[in-house]
């Protein structure tokens, strides 16, 4: 019986899964499309157009001359202007990213234990600087740190030779820390706050004293929150122009400094230039946030 | 097994802002002893097992453990270990990391490491459990995994927090005898802490019955059931039914009691009253009779009652009897004849006599 009725009902079925699968090939297009259209448009072109670039010559008016070149990534890895602002960015967004690390995880640790009502008050604050821009609240730092600022003001006052503040790396680091500490907190907040403490006491009770329980229990078991953090932090600091543009002057340069200046300030403008620098700095972020990743998260999975 | 006490709690308070979580609890518990502190919940009964391990240190009193004082040593310097009521096993390590993580602690050469991990999975049968991680196990063989944990140290004590509330009935059951079965080969002494009396009836020698931060009593689970030594217990423990009244009379080792309404009990003293006392008369269920025909030979204790309710739930019948007013008495009977006949059962509505002897009711104090 299963021998008459099988090849017929399996034919069927094969036409019946193709007709749903075409339809469902349609349905998944239509859903897909706007997708797939923002990202190619706003996305994958511009990226093209980028990579095209850092392989043409730059033009003596600013335009581009259609001649194949690698003098764009060798000027990159020879001039030490370039190195310097690479060497620098990393640096200052590894600080910034250890610093934040440093008290974000004291801070949410903090919250987690406090009552309820007092975590939602101390969350909400965490949160109240965002409802400020933050280029202005970068223009507050600058009032504070300036040479006639508030602190100098302080110092004086109380009969202290005045501090060169702003304009330094100090400046920077600070107003990065300032305005990144936020999103290493939050994600490190949701990990603690999974986090069951009663495996903190196991370990107490198995002979782990404080600094061993946190750094074999509760370090490992919450470094999905601190991987996040790190990531949130460490990136758009690595690409911050404004921040050194506004404390650091024209002393601290990052590459988002000279990227900014290569498209538009620059006299004439060296798009090549740029794009190659973008694209260097775009593999070496994602490079960085792979291996990141693996030394961070392995152990859960 | 050695004499003496692992634990000794002396006097021991532990107050959370005005409430006496442990209130002035003495208690000695022996060498190589299965001991459980039973009781409803917020009794003081893991409050107490908090304070052995050294999560929470004694507002006043004294704990020693092996005759020195370990009121305010952390957890981490005691050499006791706990079983989890969640297990609290360490998600983010295999099974044999979780196990050698104490001994690791203790910076024990690593081949003996290995050899007393296998040894301990060995034990609560988990062997070639090690390399998987907790969360591919079941309930029951995690639990088994948070024993090998604790019991790999070798501790002087092992503290139990409800390690069997998560699981199933029948796993439970099981569970209680392989914890009794591995606590007499081991000879480590065990604190277990419950809310189920048939739990802590099963494994124990000894039980502590606690209540509102209190130790009511401590004893043997037949001292327990068989003489508690107030109403709490005698109600916490097993069934009971209870006949309030005043002591009228005494004599050597028992009482006269009388409800007010008519109703004389006598029953056995389990503490010295003096007449006039507002006491209970507390009958087990299965320890009164009830009989169509009067008794021969009268005893103390005899009502003519009617039957209200019969529940048949096959190992027993469960009666409830109308004694005097508006008191109903539950009395079972054990089916030991084997019979579908339906007059060999009570029926609703008979007369029957209800009757006990003296030495089956207790005169306990509320």
């Amino acid at each position: 019986m299963t021998t008459d009725t099988a090849p017929i009902s399996e034919a069927r079925q094969q036409a019946l899964s193709k007709a749903i699968n075409r339809s469902e090939r349609g349905r998944l297009f239509a859903l897909l499309f706007p997708g797939l259209f923002w990202l190619s448009v706003f996305f994958a072109f511009p990226l093209f157009v980028i990579l095209l670039y850092s392989f043409l010559t730059p033009g003596p008016t600013g335009n581009v001359i259609w001649k194949f070149t690698l003098g764009n990534y060798a000027t990159l890895f020879t001039k030490d202007l370039y190195v310097n602002a690479y060497v620098r960015s990393l640096w200052i967004g590894v600080m910034t990213t250890v610093v934040c690390l440093l008290i974000g995880y004291p801070l949410a640790l903090y919250i987690v234990q406090r009552s309820p009502r007092w975590r939602n008050v101390l969350l909400f604050l965490v949160l109240i600087p965002f409802w400020t821009n933050f280029l202005v609240r970068t223009y507050a730092w600058m009032i504070i740190l300036a040479n006639n600022g508030v602190i100098n003001s302080l110092l004086q006052s109380i009969g202290m030779p005045r501090l060169t503040l702003l304009n330094t790396t100090g400046a920077v680091l600070v107003g990065l820390i300032y305005g990144e500490l936020p999103f290493m907190v939050l994600p490190i907040y949701a990990s603690i706050d999974r986090f069951d403490f009663t495996l903190l006491e196991a370990a107490s009770d198995l002979g782990a004293d404080r600094r061993r329980a946190f750094l074999r229990i509760m370090l490992p078991l919450t470094m999905p929150g601190v991987a996040a953090g790190s990531v949130l932090v460490f990136i758009p600091t690595v690409g911050q122009f404004v921040v050194s543009d506004l404390l650091g002057g024209a002393k601290v340069d990052m590459l988002g400094n000279l990227l900014q200046r290569l498209f538009t300030r620059s006299n004439p403008p060296n798009w090549p230039l740029g794009s190659a620098m973008a694209l260097i700095f775009m593999l070496v972020l994602t490079i960085a946030i792979i291996f990141y990743f693996r030394t961070t998260t392995e152990e859960d999975r | 097994m050695k004499d003496g006490y692992a634990i000794e709690m002396r006097d021991v308070v532990k107050r959370f802002g005005e409430v006496n979580a442990v209130d002035h609890v003495t208690m000695e518990i022996r060498n190589g002893e299965f001991f459980s502190m039973l009781g409803p919940s917020g009794c003081g009964k893991t409050t107490s097992l908090r304070m052995i391990a050294g999560f929470e240190y004694p507002t006043a009193g004294e704990i020693l453990l092996n005759g020195t004082p370990i009121g305010t040593t952390p957890p981490f310097q005691r050499n006791v270990n706990t079983v989890f009521q969640s297990y609290a096993l360490f998600p983010h390590m295999s099974v044999a990391e979780n196990v050698a993580f104490g001994l690791e602690m203790k910076k024990v050469p690593r081949a003996d490491i290995t050899r007393r991990v296998d040894e301990a999975l060995d034990m609560v049968r988990l062997s070639g459990y090690g390399e998987r991680r907790p969360r591919q196990l079941s309930g029951g063989q995690q639990q088994r995994v948070a024993l090998a944990r604790a019991l790999v140290n070798r501790p002087d004590v092992l503290l139990l927090d409800e390690p069997l509330g998560a699981l199933d009935l029948k796993l439970r059951k099981e569970m209680q005898i392989e914890l009794k079965r591995l606590q007499e080969r081991v000879g480590i002494t065990f604190i277990f802490v419950t809310h189920d009396q048939e739990e802590a009836l099963t494994m124990s020698d000894r039980i502590a019955v606690m209540s509102e931060g209190k130790a009511l009593q401590i004893g043997t689970p037949t001292e327990i059931y068989e003489r508690p030594n107030c109403r709490f217990v005698a109600d916490f423990i097993g069934e009971s039914n209870f006949i309030r009244g005043r002591v009228s009379d005494l004599s050597a080792g028992s009482a006269t009691i009388s409800d007010g309404a008519g109703l004389t009990l006598r029953g056995q003293l389990v503490q010295p009253l003096t007449v006039g006392d507002e006491v209970y008369v507390s009958v087990r269920p299965e320890k009164a009779r009830l009989s169509v025909q009067r008794p021969a030979d009268p005893p103390a204790n005899m009502f003519q009652v009617t039957v209200d309710r019969v529940s048949y739930i096959g190992s027993d019948t469960r009666i409830m009897v109308q004694l005097g007013q508006d008191r109903l008495f539950s009395v079972w009977e054990q089916n030991t004849r084997s019979t579908v006949d339906r007059d060999a059962y009570w029926q609703r509505g008979e007369q029957g006599y209800l009757w006990w002897p003296v030495e089956n009711a207790l005169v306990l104090k509320d």
